[in-house]
């Protein structure tokens, strides 16, 4: 199977390749269009911040190039955000295949911290790429920014309010958590990724 | 809802794992690629890899370990020991490394922990801090492995770091460390109920009391200790179970 990371100014990338490896499965890291246009699988990584990421995107129009694809995309932690209508990180405007708004946490106790670091519960799951998970799993996250709940949620996690930690709009799929790192968890959730009927 | 983290130490030397306390009486303790596995398995939240290897060869010889661990391990691993500059965690992270933790040189030169949040971001950033309480009843920054002491209190270290970047931090008590007593209550909960950022408590863990302890009594987020999972006097999973039946949120679920 040929799989595309898409590579950008964002980190974790190398992480994202080193559980596909586990995986047995060798992915390309590139920004050509064409690519990431004929890969059977796309993964779209990221730690970083929103802006930034939005505007090396659109200077070498990846943009319009993420938002044209017809295989199945994973959008991870930042990666998903950008997926998202809005981040509130920066007031970025993003890439809208999730007509949904990312936005800050607001900490209710001195024990919620932001960003929220570490293994949270992932529930209420929908759509294949949680087949075979139980409902609450643990999930490795780290992040300041959430995705609203929407129609589109296929996932959902508590921390300072109920949000969405699993997007799906017709092929496009995206967690805000870390797959590459959550243990037998994560290395499932990518399973099941690669197995979604392209 | 978020977890308290469990994270064994594993300490690094030549590229082996070694035991002991103190930096004394260190032994050979195998692989530390095997051995972190093993602890991943069990159901360890993170590791941290400390590297305490003093030769000149070390740069190569840890990037070449981190990229065999990242190539074994599933979970979030944080690499620390001697890291003084930008292209030093370039190279950790570019061998898959998810965190770097530094300590004495981040304290001599406080713009390392900016310039390495402004270009990794904060949650790849761990500030380690080395503290010892003195006669005078305060908590002392201690540097170079905790045989150099400063005048800097803790409290001020650990806030400017978080201001200038750090997104947690590794706090050991020099006091506590290889006691088997229990965690530095006062100045891990100090810490832990005021600054915005993770606390990692670690230094004197010996029972599973303890560690229920530094949750409940101290807010730590996270524990870390080395010998006591090494020498298995505590299992993971036993003490994973312990912390769940006392309402302690732990990620529990080895079977998924």
């Amino acid at each position: 199977m040929n799989v595309a990371v898409i590579k950008y100014n964002a980190g974790n990338i190398q992480s994202v390749l080193y559980a596909l490896g586990r995986l047995g499965v060798e992915a390309k890291v590139t920004d050509d269009p064409e690519e990431i246009q004929s890969a059977d699988r796309v993964i779209f990584p990221g730690v970083g911040e929103a802006s930034s990421a939005m505007r090396y995107l659109k200077d070498r129009k990846l943009d319009e190039v993420i938002k044209g694809l017809y295989q199945p995309v994973l959008g991870i932690c930042l990666g998903m955000q950008l997926m998202c209508r809005h981040s509130e990180e920066n007031d970025t405007g993003c890439l809208g295949i999730f007509n949904v708004n990312v936005k800050k946490f607001v900490s209710t106790s001195a024990s919620e911290k932001i960003p929220q670091i570490g293994w949270n519960t992932i529930y209420n799951l929908k759509s294949d790429l949680f087949e075979d998970l139980r409902e609450n799993s643990y999930c490795y996250f780290v992040h300041s920014f959430y995705a609203e709940k929407s129609v589109f949620t296929i996932a959902e996690t508590e921390y300072t309010k109920a949000y969405s930690s699993g997007l799906r709009r017709a092929n496009f799929y995206g967690v805000q958590f870390h797959p590459e790192k959550s243990a037998a968890v994560g290395e499932k959730i990518i399973t099941n990724f690669l197995n979604i009927a392209g | 809802m978020l977890t308290k983290r469990i994270i064994p130490c594993l300490d690094i030397r030549d590229g082996r794992t070694v035991k002991g306390t103190n930096f004394v009486n260190l032994r050979d303790a195998g692989d530390p690629v095997e051995l972190g596995a093993t602890y991943a398995q069990n159901g360890a939240d993170e590791l941290v890899f400390l590297d305490i290897t003093a030769t000149h060869e070390r740069r190569k010889t840890l990037a070449e370990l981190v990229r065999r661990i990242s190539g074994e391990i599933n979970i979030p691993f944080t690499v620390g020991g001697g890291i003084t500059s930008v292209d030093d965690v370039y190279n950790l992270l570019q061998h898959g490394a998810d965190k770097v933790s530094v300590n004495s040189a981040a304290f001599k030169r406080p713009e390392l922990v900016g310039e390495l949040a402004n270009e990794f971001g904060s949650q790849c950033v761990v500030l380690a801090i080395d503290t010892k309480k003195e006669e005078d009843g305060n908590w002392y920054v201690y540097l170079n492995g905790g045989r150099l002491a400063t005048t800097t209190l803790c409290t001020e270290w650990a806030n400017k770091a978080v201001d200038l970047g750090a997104g947690e931090i590794l706090l050991t008590s020099m006091n506590h460390d290889g006691t088997k007593q229990g965690f530095a209550h006062e100045i891990t909960s100090e810490l832990a109920t005021t600054l915005p950022v993770p606390v990692i408590a670690s230094g004197g863990g010996g029972t599973m009391e303890h560690f229920y302890d530094v949750f409940t009594k101290s807010h730590a987020d996270a524990a870390l200790a080395a010998s006591i999972f090494h020498f298995r006097e505590i299992g993971i999973p036993e003490l994973k179970t312990y912390l769940a039946e006392r309402w302690i949120p732990i990620r529990n679920d080895l079977i998924i």
